[in-house]
Protein backbone atom coordinates (compact mmCIF):
# COMPACT_ATOMS: atom_id res chain seq x y z
CA UNK A 1 0.00 0.00 0.00
CA UNK A 2 1.45 3.33 -1.05
CA UNK A 3 0.15 6.64 0.23
CA UNK A 4 -0.83 9.50 -2.04
CA UNK A 5 1.78 12.11 -2.93
CA UNK A 6 2.61 14.86 -0.51
CA UNK A 7 5.34 17.40 0.16
CA UNK A 8 7.47 16.86 3.27
CA UNK A 9 8.51 19.65 5.60
CA UNK A 10 10.79 19.32 8.59
CA UNK A 11 10.80 22.49 10.70
CA UNK A 12 13.28 22.87 13.55
CA UNK A 13 11.23 25.15 15.79
CA UNK A 14 7.63 25.41 16.97
CA UNK A 15 7.42 28.87 15.40
CA UNK A 16 8.51 27.54 12.04
CA UNK A 17 6.04 24.65 12.30
CA UNK A 18 2.99 26.81 13.01
CA UNK A 19 4.11 29.25 10.29
CA UNK A 20 4.21 26.36 7.81
CA UNK A 21 0.80 25.07 8.89
CA UNK A 22 -0.70 28.57 8.58
CA UNK A 23 0.76 29.12 5.12
CA UNK A 24 -0.02 25.68 3.75
CA UNK A 25 -3.61 25.74 5.02
CA UNK A 26 -6.11 22.91 5.28
CA UNK A 27 -4.23 20.39 3.17
CA UNK A 28 -1.31 20.33 5.61
CA UNK A 29 -1.12 18.03 8.61
CA UNK A 30 1.40 17.80 11.41
CA UNK A 31 3.21 14.46 11.64
CA UNK A 32 4.20 13.14 15.06
CA UNK A 33 5.15 9.44 15.31
CA UNK A 34 2.88 8.71 12.36
CA UNK A 35 1.63 5.40 13.71
CA UNK A 36 -1.99 6.46 13.31
CA UNK A 37 -1.60 8.82 10.35
CA UNK A 38 0.68 6.74 8.11
CA UNK A 39 -1.58 3.64 8.18
CA UNK A 40 -4.51 5.94 7.31
CA UNK A 41 -2.50 7.45 4.46
CA UNK A 42 -1.60 3.99 3.17
CA UNK A 43 -5.32 3.17 3.07
CA UNK A 44 -5.91 6.59 1.42
CA UNK A 45 -8.32 7.43 4.22
CA UNK A 46 -6.08 10.45 4.76
CA UNK A 47 -4.55 12.27 1.78
CA UNK A 48 -2.76 15.35 3.08
CA UNK A 49 -0.85 17.35 0.48
CA UNK A 50 1.74 18.47 3.00
CA UNK A 51 3.19 16.79 6.06
CA UNK A 52 4.88 18.95 8.65
CA UNK A 53 7.14 16.56 10.58
CA UNK A 54 7.54 17.69 14.19
CA UNK A 55 10.40 15.25 14.92
CA UNK A 56 13.12 17.85 14.44
CA UNK A 57 11.84 20.25 17.13
CA UNK A 58 13.75 19.79 20.40
CA UNK A 59 11.25 21.94 22.35
CA UNK A 60 8.55 19.31 21.87
CA UNK A 61 10.56 16.58 23.60
CA UNK A 62 11.24 15.75 27.21
CA UNK A 63 9.71 15.14 30.62
CA UNK A 64 10.29 17.74 33.35
CA UNK A 65 8.88 18.63 36.76
CA UNK A 66 7.22 22.04 36.98
CA UNK A 67 6.02 22.94 40.47
CA UNK A 68 3.23 20.58 41.48
CA UNK A 69 2.95 19.23 37.94
CA UNK A 70 4.96 17.31 35.37
CA UNK A 71 5.19 18.63 31.83
CA UNK A 72 5.62 16.13 29.01
CA UNK A 73 6.58 17.32 25.52
CA UNK A 74 4.09 16.22 22.88
CA UNK A 75 6.76 14.35 20.89
CA UNK A 76 7.76 12.21 23.85
CA UNK A 77 7.34 8.57 22.85
CA UNK A 78 5.47 5.88 24.74
CA UNK A 79 8.81 4.10 25.12
CA UNK A 80 10.26 7.18 26.84
CA UNK A 81 7.27 7.32 29.19
CA UNK A 82 7.75 3.65 30.10
CA UNK A 83 11.43 4.31 30.79
CA UNK A 84 10.98 7.51 32.82
CA UNK A 85 11.94 7.13 36.48
CA UNK A 86 10.28 10.45 37.31
CA UNK A 87 6.92 9.39 35.87
CA UNK A 88 7.16 5.89 37.34
CA UNK A 89 7.60 7.45 40.75
CA UNK A 90 5.16 10.36 40.54
CA UNK A 91 2.44 9.34 38.04
CA UNK A 92 2.78 5.57 37.68
CA UNK A 93 -0.53 5.12 35.86
CA UNK A 94 1.19 6.56 32.76
CA UNK A 95 3.68 3.70 32.61
CA UNK A 96 0.94 1.16 33.23
CA UNK A 97 -1.20 2.57 30.42
CA UNK A 98 1.73 3.08 28.02
CA UNK A 99 2.67 -0.57 28.29
CA UNK A 100 -0.83 -1.45 27.09
CA UNK A 101 -0.55 0.76 23.97
CA UNK A 102 0.05 -1.29 20.81
CA UNK A 103 3.36 -3.21 20.82
CA UNK A 104 7.05 -2.53 21.50
CA UNK A 105 7.88 -1.26 18.00
CA UNK A 106 4.94 1.13 17.98
CA UNK A 107 5.85 2.40 21.46
CA UNK A 108 9.37 3.31 20.28
CA UNK A 109 7.91 5.71 17.70
CA UNK A 110 4.35 6.51 18.78
CA UNK A 111 4.11 9.73 20.77
CA UNK A 112 2.00 10.87 23.69
CA UNK A 113 1.02 13.99 21.74
CA UNK A 114 -0.13 12.01 18.74
CA UNK A 115 -2.07 9.63 20.95
CA UNK A 116 -4.00 12.38 22.75
CA UNK A 117 -4.39 14.93 19.93
CA UNK A 118 -5.55 12.58 17.18
CA UNK A 119 -9.05 12.32 18.60
CA UNK A 120 -9.34 8.58 18.08
CA UNK A 121 -11.64 7.24 20.83
CA UNK A 122 -9.70 3.96 20.68
CA UNK A 123 -6.52 5.57 21.93
CA UNK A 124 -5.69 4.88 25.56
CA UNK A 125 -4.02 8.06 26.77
CA UNK A 126 -6.97 10.48 26.40
CA UNK A 127 -9.03 8.79 29.15
CA UNK A 128 -5.93 8.64 31.36
CA UNK A 129 -5.40 12.37 30.82
CA UNK A 130 -9.04 13.11 31.66
CA UNK A 131 -8.69 10.98 34.77
CA UNK A 132 -5.55 12.89 35.81
CA UNK A 133 -7.00 16.34 35.03
CA UNK A 134 -4.24 17.12 32.53
CA UNK A 135 -4.07 20.32 30.49
CA UNK A 136 -3.01 20.46 26.87
CA UNK A 137 -0.80 23.41 25.96
CA UNK A 138 -1.47 24.24 22.30
CA UNK A 139 0.24 26.76 20.05
CA UNK A 140 -1.01 28.42 16.90
CA UNK A 141 -0.41 31.52 14.85
CA UNK A 142 -2.66 33.51 17.17
CA UNK A 143 -0.77 32.45 20.29
CA UNK A 144 -0.77 29.88 23.02
CA UNK A 145 -3.66 28.47 25.04
CA UNK A 146 -4.30 25.74 27.54
CA UNK A 147 -7.18 23.31 27.07
CA UNK A 148 -8.26 20.91 29.83
CA UNK A 149 -8.23 17.31 28.59
CA UNK A 150 -11.77 17.04 29.97
CA UNK A 151 -12.94 19.70 27.46
CA UNK A 152 -10.80 18.63 24.52
CA UNK A 153 -12.71 15.74 22.96
CA UNK A 154 -15.76 16.67 20.87
CA UNK A 155 -16.36 13.61 18.68
CA UNK A 156 -14.67 10.91 16.63
CA UNK A 157 -11.45 12.54 15.35
CA UNK A 158 -12.93 15.86 16.42
CA UNK A 159 -11.14 17.88 19.08
CA UNK A 160 -10.88 21.44 20.36
CA UNK A 161 -7.67 21.85 18.37
CA UNK A 162 -8.15 24.58 15.74
CA UNK A 163 -6.69 24.21 12.25
CA UNK A 164 -3.08 25.35 12.32
CA UNK A 165 -2.66 24.66 16.01
CA UNK A 166 -0.31 22.03 17.35
CA UNK A 167 -0.11 20.42 20.75
CA UNK A 168 3.18 21.51 22.35
CA UNK A 169 3.05 19.77 25.71
CA UNK A 170 0.86 18.15 28.30
CA UNK A 171 0.83 19.41 31.87
CA UNK A 172 -0.26 16.85 34.43
CA UNK A 173 -0.83 17.71 38.10
CA UNK A 174 1.03 15.17 40.23
CA UNK A 175 -1.53 13.11 42.17
CA UNK A 176 -1.23 13.07 45.96
CA UNK A 177 1.60 10.98 47.40
CA UNK A 178 0.36 7.50 48.26
CA UNK A 179 -2.49 7.60 45.74
CA UNK A 180 -3.81 4.39 44.26
CA UNK A 181 -4.06 3.96 40.53
CA UNK A 182 -4.88 1.46 37.80
CA UNK A 183 -5.49 1.26 34.08
CA UNK A 184 -7.44 -1.87 33.25
CA UNK A 185 -7.82 -2.66 29.56
CA UNK A 186 -9.71 -5.50 27.94
CA UNK A 187 -8.43 -6.25 24.46
CA UNK A 188 -8.62 -9.19 22.12
CA UNK A 189 -4.89 -9.29 21.48
CA UNK A 190 -1.70 -7.24 21.66
CA UNK A 191 -1.98 -4.26 19.36
CA UNK A 192 -5.77 -4.07 19.50
CA UNK A 193 -7.77 -1.13 20.69
CA UNK A 194 -9.66 -1.62 23.92
CA UNK A 195 -12.96 -3.45 23.94
CA UNK A 196 -13.30 -1.25 27.01
CA UNK A 197 -10.83 0.21 29.48
CA UNK A 198 -10.94 2.19 32.72
CA UNK A 199 -8.45 4.53 34.37
CA UNK A 200 -8.70 5.17 38.10
CA UNK A 201 -6.74 7.47 40.40
CA UNK A 202 -7.88 7.64 44.03
CA UNK A 203 -6.69 8.70 47.46
CA UNK A 204 -7.67 6.80 50.59
CA UNK A 205 -7.83 8.42 53.99
CA UNK A 206 -8.57 6.39 57.12
CA UNK A 207 -10.12 3.59 55.09
CA UNK A 208 -12.44 5.79 53.03
CA UNK A 209 -12.06 7.35 49.59
CA UNK A 210 -10.94 10.97 49.93
CA UNK A 211 -10.60 11.71 46.21
CA UNK A 212 -11.36 9.73 43.08
CA UNK A 213 -11.25 10.28 39.34
CA UNK A 214 -12.27 7.88 36.57
CA UNK A 215 -11.69 7.83 32.81
CA UNK A 216 -13.15 5.37 30.29
CA UNK A 217 -11.65 4.38 26.91
CA UNK A 218 -13.38 3.38 23.67
CA UNK A 219 -16.94 3.09 24.90
CA UNK A 220 -18.31 6.25 23.23
CA UNK A 221 -17.43 8.63 20.38
CA UNK A 222 -15.03 10.32 22.81
CA UNK A 223 -13.09 9.22 25.85
CA UNK A 224 -15.22 9.73 28.96
CA UNK A 225 -14.65 11.31 32.34
CA UNK A 226 -17.00 9.47 34.69
CA UNK A 227 -17.57 12.32 37.14
CA UNK A 228 -20.78 11.00 38.67
CA UNK A 229 -19.36 7.52 39.28
CA UNK A 230 -16.37 9.01 41.09
CA UNK A 231 -18.61 11.21 43.24
CA UNK A 232 -20.57 8.18 44.38
CA UNK A 233 -17.35 6.57 45.62
CA UNK A 234 -16.00 9.51 47.59
CA UNK A 235 -16.53 8.98 51.32
CA UNK A 236 -17.12 5.25 50.89
CA UNK A 237 -14.91 2.34 51.90
CA UNK A 238 -15.28 0.97 48.37
CA UNK A 239 -17.76 -1.52 49.77
CA UNK A 240 -19.48 -3.81 47.27
CA UNK A 241 -22.80 -1.94 47.23
CA UNK A 242 -21.23 1.46 46.58
CA UNK A 243 -18.92 0.07 43.89
CA UNK A 244 -21.97 -1.47 42.23
CA UNK A 245 -23.71 1.91 42.19
CA UNK A 246 -20.62 3.62 40.78
CA UNK A 247 -20.22 0.96 38.10
CA UNK A 248 -23.86 1.45 37.13
CA UNK A 249 -23.32 5.23 36.91
CA UNK A 250 -20.25 4.71 34.71
CA UNK A 251 -22.04 2.22 32.46
CA UNK A 252 -24.90 4.70 32.08
CA UNK A 253 -22.73 7.29 30.31
CA UNK A 254 -21.28 4.85 27.75
CA UNK A 255 -22.58 4.51 24.20
CA UNK A 256 -20.18 2.15 22.45
CA UNK A 257 -20.52 0.95 18.88
CA UNK A 258 -21.26 -2.67 18.12
CA UNK A 259 -18.23 -3.91 16.19
CA UNK A 260 -15.74 -6.75 15.99
CA UNK A 261 -14.99 -6.23 19.67
CA UNK A 262 -18.53 -7.14 20.59
CA UNK A 263 -22.08 -5.82 20.71
CA UNK A 264 -22.68 -2.48 22.40
CA UNK A 265 -24.31 -3.90 25.56
CA UNK A 266 -21.36 -6.27 26.06
CA UNK A 267 -18.85 -3.44 25.73
CA UNK A 268 -20.82 -1.34 28.21
CA UNK A 269 -20.75 -4.22 30.69
CA UNK A 270 -17.02 -4.68 30.09
CA UNK A 271 -16.47 -1.00 30.87
CA UNK A 272 -18.12 -1.70 34.21
CA UNK A 273 -16.00 -4.80 34.80
CA UNK A 274 -12.81 -2.89 33.95
CA UNK A 275 -13.84 -0.12 36.33
CA UNK A 276 -14.53 -2.55 39.18
CA UNK A 277 -11.15 -4.21 38.65
CA UNK A 278 -9.36 -0.87 38.41
CA UNK A 279 -10.99 0.29 41.65
CA UNK A 280 -9.93 -2.87 43.48
CA UNK A 281 -6.38 -2.58 42.16
CA UNK A 282 -6.17 1.14 42.96
CA UNK A 283 -7.45 0.52 46.50
CA UNK A 284 -4.84 -2.21 47.03
CA UNK A 285 -2.06 0.11 45.87
CA UNK A 286 -3.17 3.17 47.86
CA UNK A 287 -1.22 3.94 51.01
CA UNK B 1 6.26 15.34 -6.46
CA UNK B 2 9.85 16.52 -6.11
CA UNK B 3 12.24 13.89 -4.86
CA UNK B 4 14.48 14.40 -1.86
CA UNK B 5 17.98 13.17 -1.28
CA UNK B 6 18.28 10.94 1.77
CA UNK B 7 21.51 9.81 3.37
CA UNK B 8 21.64 7.22 6.11
CA UNK B 9 24.00 4.65 7.53
CA UNK B 10 22.78 1.15 6.75
CA UNK B 11 24.62 -1.84 8.19
CA UNK B 12 27.61 0.35 8.91
CA UNK B 13 27.92 1.83 5.44
CA UNK B 14 26.64 5.10 4.02
CA UNK B 15 23.56 4.65 1.82
CA UNK B 16 21.93 7.37 -0.18
CA UNK B 17 19.16 7.71 -2.68
CA UNK B 18 16.51 9.92 -4.18
CA UNK B 19 13.05 9.24 -2.82
CA UNK B 20 9.58 10.63 -3.10
CA UNK B 21 8.38 11.80 0.32
CA UNK B 22 5.75 9.03 0.21
CA UNK B 23 8.35 6.28 -0.24
CA UNK B 24 8.14 4.02 2.79
CA UNK B 25 11.38 3.01 4.46
CA UNK B 26 10.71 -0.68 3.71
CA UNK B 27 10.43 0.10 -0.01
CA UNK B 28 13.61 2.17 0.05
CA UNK B 29 15.48 -0.67 1.78
CA UNK B 30 14.15 -3.42 -0.44
CA UNK B 31 13.90 -1.74 -3.82
CA UNK B 32 16.64 0.89 -3.83
CA UNK B 33 19.20 -0.68 -1.53
CA UNK B 34 18.31 -4.26 -2.54
CA UNK B 35 18.10 -5.30 1.11
CA UNK B 36 15.29 -7.82 0.86
CA UNK B 37 15.81 -9.27 4.32
CA UNK B 38 13.22 -6.99 5.93
CA UNK B 39 9.91 -8.43 4.70
CA UNK B 40 6.57 -6.92 3.88
CA UNK B 41 4.04 -9.03 5.73
CA UNK B 42 0.80 -7.39 6.75
CA UNK B 43 1.76 -3.91 5.50
CA UNK B 44 -0.42 -2.49 8.30
CA UNK B 45 2.12 -2.27 11.18
CA UNK B 46 0.83 -5.35 12.96
CA UNK B 47 3.08 -8.26 12.03
CA UNK B 48 6.62 -6.95 12.57
CA UNK B 49 8.16 -8.77 9.57
CA UNK B 50 9.56 -5.42 8.39
CA UNK B 51 11.27 -4.66 11.72
CA UNK B 52 14.68 -3.01 11.48
CA UNK B 53 16.87 -1.40 14.10
CA UNK B 54 16.97 2.39 13.75
CA UNK B 55 18.99 4.61 16.10
CA UNK B 56 18.68 2.06 18.89
CA UNK B 57 14.96 1.41 18.42
CA UNK B 58 13.03 -1.45 16.86
CA UNK B 59 11.00 0.10 14.09
CA UNK B 60 8.34 -1.19 11.71
CA UNK B 61 9.79 0.06 8.44
CA UNK B 62 6.41 -0.21 6.68
CA UNK B 63 5.12 2.58 8.92
CA UNK B 64 7.84 5.14 8.40
CA UNK B 65 8.73 7.25 5.40
CA UNK B 66 12.31 7.06 4.15
CA UNK B 67 12.56 10.86 4.54
CA UNK B 68 11.86 10.45 8.26
CA UNK B 69 14.87 8.15 8.48
CA UNK B 70 17.19 10.66 6.83
CA UNK B 71 20.41 10.72 8.85
CA UNK B 72 19.52 7.59 10.81
CA UNK B 73 21.74 4.64 11.65
CA UNK B 74 19.91 1.49 10.50
CA UNK B 75 20.68 -2.18 10.89
CA UNK B 76 18.87 -4.91 8.99
CA UNK B 77 19.22 -8.70 9.11
CA UNK B 78 21.84 -8.38 6.35
CA UNK B 79 24.05 -6.52 8.82
CA UNK B 80 24.01 -9.20 11.51
CA UNK B 81 26.52 -11.81 10.29
CA UNK B 82 30.22 -10.93 10.33
CA UNK B 83 32.00 -10.08 7.07
CA UNK B 84 33.49 -13.58 6.94
CA UNK B 85 30.04 -15.12 7.15
CA UNK B 86 30.14 -16.04 10.83
CA UNK B 87 26.57 -15.90 12.05
CA UNK B 88 25.49 -13.47 14.75
CA UNK B 89 24.74 -15.31 17.96
CA UNK B 90 21.01 -14.72 17.44
CA UNK B 91 21.16 -16.22 13.94
CA UNK B 92 23.06 -19.19 15.31
CA UNK B 93 20.51 -19.49 18.12
CA UNK B 94 17.55 -19.53 15.74
CA UNK B 95 19.28 -22.28 13.73
CA UNK B 96 20.28 -24.33 16.76
CA UNK B 97 16.93 -24.11 18.50
CA UNK B 98 14.79 -24.49 15.35
CA UNK B 99 13.45 -20.97 15.87
CA UNK B 100 11.98 -20.88 12.38
CA UNK B 101 9.73 -22.95 10.20
CA UNK B 102 8.86 -21.05 7.00
CA UNK B 103 11.30 -18.28 7.94
CA UNK B 104 9.18 -15.35 6.80
CA UNK B 105 9.02 -13.69 10.22
CA UNK B 106 12.65 -14.50 11.08
CA UNK B 107 14.41 -11.28 9.95
CA UNK B 108 11.94 -9.20 11.95
CA UNK B 109 12.08 -11.56 14.92
CA UNK B 110 15.88 -11.47 15.03
CA UNK B 111 16.08 -7.69 14.69
CA UNK B 112 13.53 -7.26 17.47
CA UNK B 113 15.29 -9.83 19.66
CA UNK B 114 18.57 -8.00 19.03
CA UNK B 115 17.24 -4.75 20.52
CA UNK B 116 15.45 -6.60 23.32
CA UNK B 117 18.74 -8.21 24.41
CA UNK B 118 20.59 -4.90 24.07
CA UNK B 119 18.13 -3.42 26.59
CA UNK B 120 17.75 -6.45 28.83
CA UNK B 121 20.70 -8.84 28.97
CA UNK B 122 18.88 -11.55 30.86
CA UNK B 123 15.16 -11.43 30.14
CA UNK B 124 12.71 -13.85 31.71
CA UNK B 125 10.51 -15.94 29.43
CA UNK B 126 7.65 -13.56 30.16
CA UNK B 127 9.76 -10.55 29.27
CA UNK B 128 10.80 -12.21 26.00
CA UNK B 129 7.19 -12.96 25.09
CA UNK B 130 6.12 -9.40 25.91
CA UNK B 131 9.18 -8.03 24.11
CA UNK B 132 8.38 -9.82 20.85
CA UNK B 133 4.64 -9.24 21.07
CA UNK B 134 4.82 -6.94 18.03
CA UNK B 135 6.10 -9.78 15.84
CA UNK B 136 3.78 -12.45 14.54
CA UNK B 137 4.84 -15.96 13.49
CA UNK B 138 2.03 -17.52 11.48
CA UNK B 139 3.65 -20.94 11.74
CA UNK B 140 3.02 -20.24 15.44
CA UNK B 141 6.52 -21.43 16.26
CA UNK B 142 6.79 -19.22 19.30
CA UNK B 143 8.08 -21.88 21.69
CA UNK B 144 11.29 -22.32 19.76
CA UNK B 145 11.62 -18.62 19.00
CA UNK B 146 11.54 -17.90 22.73
CA UNK B 147 13.99 -20.74 23.32
CA UNK B 148 16.32 -19.34 20.65
CA UNK B 149 16.32 -15.93 22.31
CA UNK B 150 17.04 -17.57 25.68
CA UNK B 151 19.89 -19.51 24.04
CA UNK B 152 21.33 -16.31 22.53
CA UNK B 153 21.03 -14.45 25.84
CA UNK B 154 22.87 -17.24 27.67
CA UNK B 155 25.59 -17.33 25.04
CA UNK B 156 26.00 -13.54 25.11
CA UNK B 157 26.26 -13.67 28.89
CA UNK B 158 28.82 -16.47 28.70
CA UNK B 159 26.71 -18.91 30.68
CA UNK B 160 25.53 -22.38 29.63
CA UNK B 161 22.03 -22.50 28.13
CA UNK B 162 19.64 -24.36 30.38
CA UNK B 163 16.26 -25.49 29.16
CA UNK B 164 13.48 -24.60 31.54
CA UNK B 165 11.91 -27.66 33.10
CA UNK B 166 8.75 -28.70 31.23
Amino acid sequence: MIPGSFAYHRPTSVKEAIGLLANLGEEARPLAGGHSLIPMMKLRLATPEHLVDLAGIPDLKGIRPDGDAIVIGAMTTQHEIVGSDLLTEKIPILREASLLVADPQVRYIGTLGGNVANGDPGNDMPAVMMCLGANYQVVGNSGERSIPARDFYLGVYLTALEPGEILANIRIPVPAAGHGFAYEKLKRKIGDYATAAAAVVLTMSGGTVAACSIGLTNVADTPLWAEEAAKILIGSTLDAATVKNAVAAAEAITSPASDGRGPAHYRTKMAGVMLARALASAKARAR
Amino acid sequence: MAKSQVLMTVNGKPAEGLVEPRTLLIHFLREQLNLTGPHIGCDTSHCGACTVDLDGKSVKSCTMFAVQANGADIRTIEGMAAADGTLHVLQEAFREMHGLQCGFCTPGMIMRAYRLLEENKNPSEEEIRFGISGNLCRCTGYQNIVRAIQYAAAKMNGVPFQEAAE
